[in-house]
């Protein structure tokens, strides 16, 4: 059988959707499927975009892959632009002229940001903002520019604030309107939300009208507006809406709007029946919709056309919640209610710059629309009750209010949803497929993501999702056993308080009062970290030493065949000559394998037990510390060589790095923690893949966190830029402590974050707006903790009665005879299975 | 009289002070390598031997209980063995051998 051949020209994020709903029907083998693509890249998540600033890259936000596609058997074009449709010859042509033909056409070419004709836009650093490449070209400009101008106030001009924010550049937003994103909030909710902007020192400039842009006299540009005054910028950065590219349809004169758009009925087909139009650029009922969750919705109402289902495109809900500057803005339904005889309730709060509108039918039963500003807890729920038309409550205003006890208005609680009721618009996933995956075994908002996408989107929807799995696991009765083991009731973090509060110092007091039995291989070593973290007293010390692994315990890590390998500090990296002789010297006196870690340092393996005490007496006399390698501690703090030597380096990164190691060596942690700092953007130190990482800037040192290698590696998040030393090791003090203080129990700090209640934003509240007034308690803590500082070593050195612990026999002289090495390369390495049988037996028959 | 006193070898190995509590011990008794507890004032002694990693480690492991067992966990890959019967918790098709052990005149003795 001949298969249907479906071509879709553009292949963004409704595109992509289009295809990949097509490959998961049930008749997905009966089409051909080809796409071409403008990009040179197939589809990636342009509602992310501005997280490219923040460390995501371009591999990042992809949302396919090639192989994906090819392994479909999917065809795309990538770089090649559709320059013509030919509606009666069921075919296309592009622009390197080549010719496709078709059975059913999909046009989902989304659309361009809106440029205002003004006399000079077309000059180099006036920019817009809408793919990867746009956000290079900023980025670039970025680089060269001190002021930046974004022209338009509404949702994206904001977002697009944000990101020239966090590039450094003093930032200004100029608005047509009398107020910022009209089209969402009402006047209070406008203004509440520029005061809020204006704070973090982002310059609003409304009911301003620009005329045209010339050269200026201070900056590169000056913008002159229409009521005589003006504005110097370095470059200006293009918001001021977005125009459906319906530039194909219109040629081939398929009916489109007055202002844009490829007009089609409720199946998404065209005015002509085997061409569709999905996403941006279609024009339903004289409407665009300008996001994602209505174009995915016409994607799956394309697919089921076009393969004989009967779904329909009646419309979408335009709600948003967004986080634009960290300022929270939500927006539902009848915003500005226009719906005659509308009633309004509003709750203001001057201080904490909080508003927020209820918009309710004219008889005060169903909520028809709403505006929050600064606090959209509620957003979830009011959305709900909107869209499902419940009733509100007899007193609607509680729904607003904070109750009494400080806590946020709970309105009416997820029980009361359908099950049916959209949870997740992004991704169309209902409360009853949230309810399903927690039925089957989603017990963590992780779990829920991965099995339902629910919250993989715009994140609006996280809270709420994590509302219904509580609810749900609550109703099967699952409590979400969060003991740390058999022994300890508690969590790591609520066992913290515990030593904190109680002032407790020993394991034994710990487990006699909130514990039971005699402890274990989990609960000892968190303890023993918890207490270190706490009291940082010497871990050598008795009442500690049973609970430490034994690589704590030796200080050292224990290798497969039982031996030890050595790891002393190297601060950042940097080494002498002489101290280099001195491994060397050692590794060859004991006969120990050495080699570069990927930490910056040099590990030396194969050492017995009782070789350890005089390998490091030696490393102690040639002014070595221990390195830490072993413990749930601060590894390492990784340096490129920065503008000391480094023709392109802006700050010292290697006297930052051993700033910074020096200050944190020794700090026990929740689990290890690594950091990096590099002497510029070239970030040589792969600093964004830390815990903790530094990178100079002509304005300071930005600092990111959270970042991780290893088995999932992660990218680190810009946490804030342009900081001093002094501001950089406050920032890192209490970022570090508040993680000692509520992790769980090998959590690394990303994983930590992602679990945290408000993710970064909270976390830059506390550490760098100290919202939970902690901020001089933590400071207090680490300094303590530095304070307190020894070197294991050479404290065990030092003491006979401990070094007594690193005899391999409490009753003889001899070594340990299942030690067996052979050479390779020129150095030892311990003898394999087939090996060790054979030298075995091979001595025993010398000895016989 | 218990069948650990009947044995005719007692091997003595250290001063009793010597063998700190929850903190495993290594004894080199007739070339065998032997890994001794001190459990709550109870003496424990097992193969010191690793059967997982073949590494003579279990000395040097941390000690605990679990499920109402008295276990050690190996440093290298984590089961746990009873220290009074030698069994793994983790796979009962392995086990490590037990030794006697005792406590006489402030000396701690192996039986062999
Ligand atoms: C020696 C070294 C490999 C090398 O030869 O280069 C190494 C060796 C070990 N790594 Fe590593 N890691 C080493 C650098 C790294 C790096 C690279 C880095 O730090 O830049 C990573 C990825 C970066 C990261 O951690 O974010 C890395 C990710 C891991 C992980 C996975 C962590 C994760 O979050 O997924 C583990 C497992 C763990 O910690 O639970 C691990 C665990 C280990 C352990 C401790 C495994 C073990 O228990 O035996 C290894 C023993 C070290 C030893 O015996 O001395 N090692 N390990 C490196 C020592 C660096 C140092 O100077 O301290
Ligand atoms: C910075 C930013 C933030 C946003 N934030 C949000 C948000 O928070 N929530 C939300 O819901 N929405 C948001 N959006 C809007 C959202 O990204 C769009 O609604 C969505 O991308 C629309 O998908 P689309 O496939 O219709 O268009 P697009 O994703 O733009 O894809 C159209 C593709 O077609 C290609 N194309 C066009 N013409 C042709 C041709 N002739 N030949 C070949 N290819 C062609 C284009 O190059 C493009 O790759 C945001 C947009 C931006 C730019
Ligand atoms: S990060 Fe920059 S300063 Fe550092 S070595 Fe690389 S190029 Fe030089
Ligand atoms: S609503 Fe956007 S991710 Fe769920």
């Amino acid at each position: 059988m001949k298969k249907t051949k479906i071509l879709v020209v553009g292949n963004g994020m409704v595109g992509h959707k289009f295809i990949e709903n097509m490959l998961n029907s049930p008749q997905a083998e009966t089409f051909d499927i080809v796409t071409f693509a403008e990009e040179p890249r197939l589809a990636y998540d342009r509602v992310q975009l501005s997280s490219y600033f923040s460390g995501s890259t371009a591999a990042d936000l992809m949302l396919t892959s090639e192989d994906y596609y090819r392994s479909n058997g999917v065809h795309y074009v990538l770089n090649e632009q559709v320059t013509e449709i030919q509606p009666e010859n069921n075919c296309v042509i592009t622009a390197s002229g080549r010719k496709e033909t078709y059975d059913k056409l999909v046009l989902a070419t989304g659309s361009y940001p809106f440029v205002p004709p003004l006399p000079g836009r077309e000059q180099p650093h006036c920019l817009v903002y809408r793919t990867i490449e746009d956000l290079e070209a900023i980025t670039e400009s970025a680089a060269q520019s001190k002021i930046g101008v974004v022209v338009g106030g509404g949702l994206l001009g904001l977002e697009a604030a944000n990101a020239l924010k966090n590039l450094g550049l003093d930032t200004h937003v100029v608005e047509f309107a009398p107020r910022l994103m009209a089209v969402q909030l009402d006047e209070g909710g406008g203004l509440v939300l520029r005061k809020k902007i204006e704070k973090l020192d982002v310059k609003v400039h409304t009911e301003k009208n620009t005329q045209e842009i010339v050269a200026g006299e201070k900056c590169r540009y000056r913008m002159n507006f229409a009521d005589g005054s003006y504005l110097e910028t370095d470059m200006i950065l293009f918001s001021a809406g977005i125009r459906p590219r319906d530039e194909l349809a219109r040629n081939a004169s398929l009916s489109v709007g007055e202002r844009g758009g490829i007009v089609v009925n409720n199946f998404c087909q065209t005015s002509v029946a085997n061409i569709y139009a999905i996403g941006e650029c279609a024009l339903w009922s004289g409407r665009i919709y300008g996001l994602v969750a209505p174009g995915y919705q016409m994607a799956k109402v394309a697919v089921s056309h076009i393969t004989g289902g009967a779904d329909q495109f009646v419309g979408a809900d335009m709600s948003t919640k967004l986080k634009l500057l960290g300022v929270e803005v939500a927006s539902i339904g009848d915003a500005h209610a226009r719906t005659p005889g509308a009633l309004s309730y509003v709750y203001q709060d001057g201080i904490n710059e909080i508003y927020k509108r209820l918009v309710l039918s004219p008889d005060g039963k169903k909520l028809i629309g709403s505006v929050l500003v600064g606090d959209t807890e509620v957003y979830g729920n009011l959305l709900q009750i909107c869209l499902n038309g419940m009733d509100v409550p007899e007193a609607p205003e509680q729904l607003i209010v904070p109750a009494s006890d400080g806590q946020a208005a709970s309105g009416l609680g997820v029980d009361a949803l359908p099950e049916t009721a959209t949870i997740c618009s992004c991704h169309d996933v209902s409360k009853g497929t949230i309810c399903c995956a927690v039925r089957d075994g989603a017990t963590t908002i992780g779990a829920i993501k991965s099995m339902t996408k629910a919250g993989t989107g715009c994140g609006g929807c996280v809270a709420l999702a994590t509302q219904v799995m509580n609810s749900e696991l609550t109703k099967l009765g699952v409590e979400v056993n969060t003991d740390l083991c058999e022994h300890f009731p508690f969590t790591r973090q609520e066992l913290f308080h515990l030593v904190r509060v109680e002032k407790i110092q020993t394991f034994d007091a710990l487990i006699e009062k909130h514990g039971r039995g005699l402890g274990c291989d989990i609960c000892k070593p968190t303890v023993a970290s918890i207490l270190a973290s706490c009291w940082n007293g010497f871990i050598m010390k008795n009442e500690l030493a049973p609970l430490q692994d034994t690589n704590d315990y030796f200080m050292a890590n224990m290798q497969k065949n039982g031996t030890y390998s050595i790891v002393p500090r190297i601060a950042g990296g940097e080494i002498t000559p002489d101290k280099l002789i001195v491994l060397g010297q050692v590794g060859k006196k004991y006969n120990l394998y050495t080699k570069i870690t990927g930490g910056q340092r040099i590990d030396l393996f194969g050492a017995q037990l009782d070789d350890l005490p005089a390998i490091w007496q030696e490393l102690v006399d040639a002014g070595f510390e221990t390195g830490h390698a072993y413990g749930k501690s601060v590894r390492t703090v990784k340096s490129c060589v920065g503008s000391t030597w480094c023709r392109y380096g802006v700050l010292d990164s290697v006297g930052m790095a051993i700033a910074i190691e020096e200050r944190y060596k020794g700090l026990r942690a929740p689990h290890k923690l690594k950091f990096a700092v590099s002497g510029c953007t070239r970030e040589c130190a792969e600093a964004q893949s830390k815990d903790v990482g530094v990178i100079a800037t002509e304005t300071g040192w930005s600092l990111y966190v959270c970042g991780n290698g290893g088995m999932k590696p992660r990218h680190a998040d810009l946490f804030a830029t342009g900081l001093d030393d002094a501001t950089l090791l406050k920032y890192i003090d209490r970022f570090l402590m508040f993680y000692v203080r509520t992790a769980d129990r090998l959590q690394r700090t990303s994983v930590w974050m992602d679990n945290l209640e408000g993710g970064l934003k909270y976390l830059k509240n506390v550490v760098i707006d100290d919202k939970l007034g902690i901020g001089a308690d933590l400071e207090n803590d680490m300094q303590r903790v530095v304070d307190a500082y020894q070197c294991e070593w050479k404290s065990t050195i030092g003491d006979a009665e401990k070094l007594k612990r690193f005899r391999t026999f409490v009753n003889s002289e001899k070594r340990d005879n299942t030690v067996v090495f052979v050479e390779e390369r020129n150095q030892i390495r311990p003898a394999n299975e087939d090996e060790l049988v054979r030298f075995v037996t091979s001595t025993e028959l010398e000895t016989a | 009289m218990n069948a650990a006193e009947l044995r005719e070898i007692w091997v003595d190995v250290c001063e009793s002070h010597e063998l700190l509590p929850e903190l495993g011990a290594r004894a080199l008794v007739n070339g065998e390598q032997v890994a001794i507890y001190r459990v709550r004032d109870n003496l424990y002694a097992i193969d010191a031997i690793d059967p997982f990693s073949k590494a003579a480690v279990l000395s040097r492991g941390i000690v605990g209980d679990l499920k109402g067992q008295l276990v050690v966990a190996s440093p290298i890959y984590k089961q746990h063995f009873n220290l009074q019967t030698g069994a793994c918790l983790e796979d009962n098709t392995v086990s490590v051998k037990t030794y006697p052990v005792r406590e006489v005149g402030g000396r701690i003795q192996i039986g062999m």
